[in-house]
């Protein structure tokens, strides 16, 4: 082992006197403020694990002597909440909401607890704004331009059941073909012309022409003659500037081809039947309730 | 002898891996398999093809540089790969669309992500670690590594399963768990390499020349011992079929949350802390020219860190479905840990201070203190944040990533980069760096871009946990998820510049260490190494 002989200069700690590589030690003492803040952290760290569970012994661990734990705080303070709120959902889950424009506060208390919800449980599929995701099959629910219908019936309806999901029975429920298999290219060319036309768009008027008996033959009875839609089977109007999926050629042309499946969940077990109001209430009030 | 028993296991691995080629269930695990036959059987080849000539004598005498040479070259070239995918992520995160449609599924930010991890920690903190563990530990021991070529093993196995491991993520391997992605077959491998890696490691200690083990070397072989263990039992699984790479781990629900996590705590613990205050007790007394400041510290902050940071764990699952008494011992492991770990960084300062001069001529020193600074930094921040009240603010927040960058930019970046320049001079036996200035501009670049990294997440992190708990007068949540992602925006633009900068720094580096091997003078009169005494 080596060992120095270099002298310490003067008021130099001592070092160790072993040295590696020529590195040296200096023998200095542990720093007293370390030491103590070490030492108060351990007595710190005792104390609370006397108060709080922490020791595991041979069936349980001990409980602490605040007898304080995670799950019994959560519980509290929705308790807490719920027992704040309970009058105001009661008297939601009472109310007629097509008059609940007569009871300030309840409508006040309903909105903003309906907001909340909207924003936790909607918001990623319709948007923070309710303004959905254009042309991607997620509706905006803020106009008047409605699939299923925009009375507050019709919402709480859609809320609670949901569209063509496969775990309530009662969701809402309908389905476009595909045609893709019974036409031929051609003939979807054809409709797809005149679906441009019935929406006022540039189109190839010869085609449209032809696509308008193919038309009336296939889709006529979901869409409507003249594209006015029908909210009984959810199938959009065609008439407007307003698309689910879109309106350009190719995604006309690809909704007729493969048809589409817009789904949503059912909300009835998942929100407690006041928040199914309240949140059927906010987008209601949104703009385009009837 | 020897060299026939070499054959025979190459040829059989090559052999097996064929068929396990031939039989893959499925892409990577063939791609994994053939990447094994032709890495064994290229090795055969080459095995028989030397064994006709004359045996070189090898050099016994002397330090066994050659695979502390290849791992500073990893280190820097992983660094740069791994900051690179870390600055693309951050990219994806401030601008999603830069996750191409056709690339999904291979590029996409959640494949990325372990690829940054991993390359960053693996691949560049992981060459660090072994490339100055053998450097460190033959200087201090002043004997040769132990083992002749298996050090050289040990540098290329370890590669191959960052190979492996990274393409595997690429192409979806992973069994879930963070920093421990890698399935089944690879982590066999990591075994073998490891237990070659404590071996060398080892035998040299044992083989020492000098009386006493060096603090460096004790850190060292924790390191190495503790992740063995942490590998072993963290990744317990069970494949599902021999020929595929998938596999289902061992531990059920909670219990296995609690493994990963006193896994993936004790990897910061021992691998981004313990092997890396390593690296701080050699280099920084070297470049200061310094004796360590206290060597009864250093003992009693080691002991106590070992002791301490094992028990941890649970303060990544406070508020979880771990049991509440769990969490309140990781949480109070935690908060005594902060004092043991501040002896590392006491020292550390200590130890620069009488070579306070030296800050302004040396930016490798400048480097080396801002390191410690950042590790004293950042633990104080975890112990901080392990308290209960704390944590429910900051867990799964951008706060949580701020306090990862600045212990892992600030402390192993800045200890890693101030390591590669004292070596890469002595290894390559050079006068000099070629350039000082430019490692000036690389630490002014790295301790911004850390800055506008740190500050920005903190920024984002309290914001966003502040607006997750916002409740309205009837306790209902004030803001969407989304409303917090379009928030934080502005801080992701911050954070990728921030990581362009540290990138930038880190290229620097690799162009003045490369100028500095092909430009600059050989050191004159020639200092070969020989183990001391
Ligand atoms: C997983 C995504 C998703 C979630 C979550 C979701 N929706 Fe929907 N919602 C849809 C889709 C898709 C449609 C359109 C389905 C169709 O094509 O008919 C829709 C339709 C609606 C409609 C009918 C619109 C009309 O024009 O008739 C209403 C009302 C509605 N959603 C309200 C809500 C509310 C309120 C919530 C939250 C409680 C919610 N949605 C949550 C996907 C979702
Ligand atoms: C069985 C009823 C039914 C028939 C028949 C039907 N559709 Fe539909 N159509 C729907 C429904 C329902 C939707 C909404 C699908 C969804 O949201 O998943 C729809 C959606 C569409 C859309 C998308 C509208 C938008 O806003 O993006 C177009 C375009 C369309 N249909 C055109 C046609 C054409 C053209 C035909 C005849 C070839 C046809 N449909 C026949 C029910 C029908
Ligand atoms: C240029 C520098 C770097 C940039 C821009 C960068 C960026 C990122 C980003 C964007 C993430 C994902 C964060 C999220 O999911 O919200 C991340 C995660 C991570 N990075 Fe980096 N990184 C850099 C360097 C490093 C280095 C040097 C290390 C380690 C030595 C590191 C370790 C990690 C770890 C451990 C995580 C996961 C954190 C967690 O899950 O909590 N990074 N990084
Ligand atoms: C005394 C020392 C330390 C303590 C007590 C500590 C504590 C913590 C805590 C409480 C978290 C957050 C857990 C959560 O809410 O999910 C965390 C995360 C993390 N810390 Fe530390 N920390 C310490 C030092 C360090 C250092 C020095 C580094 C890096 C070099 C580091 C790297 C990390 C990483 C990578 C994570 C993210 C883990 C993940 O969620 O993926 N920590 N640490």
């Amino acid at each position: 082992m080596s060992t120095t002989d270099r002298k310490p200069r003067p008021g130099e700690p001592e070092t160790t006197g072993h040295e590696w590589d020529g590195i040296e030690e200096y023998n200095n003492p542990l720093p007293a403020w370390w030491l103590w803040i070490f030492y108060a952290t351990i007595a710190w760290s005792v104390v609370y694990t006397v108060l709080y569970p922490a020791w595991p012994l041979v069936q349980r661990a001990t409980g602490g002597t605040l007898g304080w734990s995670t799950r019994a705080d959560v519980a509290a303070e929705i308790a807490r909440f719920e027992e704040r709120n309970e009058p105001l959902f009661a008297r939601l889950v009472a109310a007629d909401l097509a008059d609940i424009g007569a009871d300030d506060e309840l409508n006040r208390f309903a909105v903003s607890a309906g907001a909340s919800v909207f924003r936790a449980q909607c918001s990623q599929c319709h948007g923070a704004g309710a303004g959905g995701v254009q042309a991607s099959g997620f509706p905006n629910l803020l106009d008047n331009e409605w699939l299923w219908g925009g009375s507050i019936d019709d919402i709480l309806l859609t809320v609670s059941h949901g569209i063509r999901n496969e775990t309530d029975p009662d969701a809402r429920y309908s389905q476009m073909p595909a045609f893709g298999e019974m036409l031929t290219a051609e003939e979807i060319e054809d409709i797809v012309a005149h679906v441009r036309r019935l929406s006022s768009q540039s189109h190839d008027a010869a085609r449209a022409a032809a696509g308008e008996t193919l038309y009336l033959d296939n889709c006529a009875s979901c869409h409507g003659e003249a594209g006015e839609g029908d909210r009984a089977q959810g199938a959009p109007a065609l008439d407007n500037a307003i698309w689910l999926y879109g309106g350009s050629e190719a995604a006309i042309r690809h909704t007729i081809t493969y048809s589409r499946w817009g789904v949503m969940p059912a909300f009835a077990d998942r929100l407690r039947e006041a928040e199914i109001r309240a949140v059927a209430l906010y987008v209601h009030q949104l703009g385009g309730g009837e | 002898m020897w060299d026939y028993l070499k054959l025979v296991v190459l040829g059989l691995v090559a052999l097996l891996a064929a068929i396990a080629a031939n039989y893959a269930r499925d892409f990577p695990f063939h791609l994994h398999m053939l990447l094994f036959m032709v890495a064994a059987g290229g090795l055969f080849l080459w095995t028989l093809r030397r064994m006709e000539e004359p045996r070189r004598v090898p050099a016994a005498s002397g330090y066994m540089d050659g695979p502390v040479r290849a791992g500073v070259i990893a280190t820097a070239f992983w660094g740069v790969v791994g900051f690179l995918v870390g600055v693309w992520i951050a990219a994806q995160l401030a601008w999603p669309g830069l996750n191409f449609h056709w690339a999904e599924g291979y590029l996409n930010f959640g494949r990325l992500r372990p690829l940054h991890t991993s390359a960053v920690i693996f691949a560049f903190g992981g060459n660090a670690l072994i490339a100055t563990s053998f450097y460190v530990v033959q200087r201090t021991s002043a004997a040769r590594l132990w083992g002749g070529n298996a050090a050289w093993f040990v540098f290329w196995g370890y590669n191959f399963f960052i190979v492996l491991a990274a393409t595997g993520y690429v192409l979806g391997v992973t069994q879930s768990k963070e920093y421990a992605e890698p399935e089944w077959y690879i982590d066999l491998w990591l075994t073998i390499v490891w237990v070659v890696y404590l071996a060398v490691f080892l035998g040299t200690i044992m083989n020492r020349k000098e009386r006493h083990i060096y603090v460096a070397n004790w850190f060292y072989l924790s390191f190495i011992v503790t992740i063995a263990m942490l590998h072993l039992v963290n990744n317990a699984a069970l494949p599902v079929s021999v020929f595929g790479s998938k596999s289902v781990i061992l531990w059920p629900g909670v219990q296995d949350a609690m493994i990963q996590w006193w896994y993936g705590h004790n990897a910061v613990g021992f691998f981004l802390t313990a092997g890396f205050l390593g690296m701080m007790y050699y280099f920084i007394p070297k470049q200061a020219e310094r004796p360590v400041y206290s060597y009864k510290l250093s003992i009693i902050h080691f002991w106590a860190l070992i002791f301490l940071y094992i028990w941890a764990g649970p303060h990544h699952l406070h508020y979880t479905a771990l049991p509440d008494w769990a969490s309140t011992l990781g949480m109070v492991f935690s908060v005594m840990l902060w004092m043991p770990s501040w002896g590392g960084m006491i020292n550390g300062l200590m130890t620069l201070s009488g070579a306070w001069d030296k800050l302004r001529t040396d930016p490798i020193i400048r480097m080396m203190v801002v390191s410690v600074g950042f590790y004293g930094m950042s633990t104080f921040e975890g112990p901080m944040m392990s308290i209960r009240a704390v944590n429910s603010l900051s867990h799964y927040t951008d706060w949580t990533i701020g306090h990862v960058h600045s212990g892992a930019l600030g402390w192993n970046g800045m200890i890693t980069f101030g390591a590669l320049y004292f070596l890469v001079p002595r290894l390559w036996n050079r006068e000099r760096l070629y350039s000082l200035a430019l490692v000036s501009w690389h630490f002014w670049l790295a301790t911004i871009g850390i800055v506008l990294y740190a500050a920005s997440m903190w920024v984002t992190g309290i914001m966003e946990g502040l607006m997750w708990r916002e409740v309205d007068a009837q306790g209902y949540l004030v803001n969407a998820f989304a409303d917090t992602v379009a928030a934080k925006f502005p801080m992701y633009v911050v954070r990728a510049i921030g990581g362009l900068l540290f990138l930038t720094g880190a290229c620097i580096m690799c162009y003045n260490l490369w100028k500095t091997v092909t430009s600059v003078g050989e050191k004159r009169p020639a200092a070969t190494a020989v183990p001391a005494e």
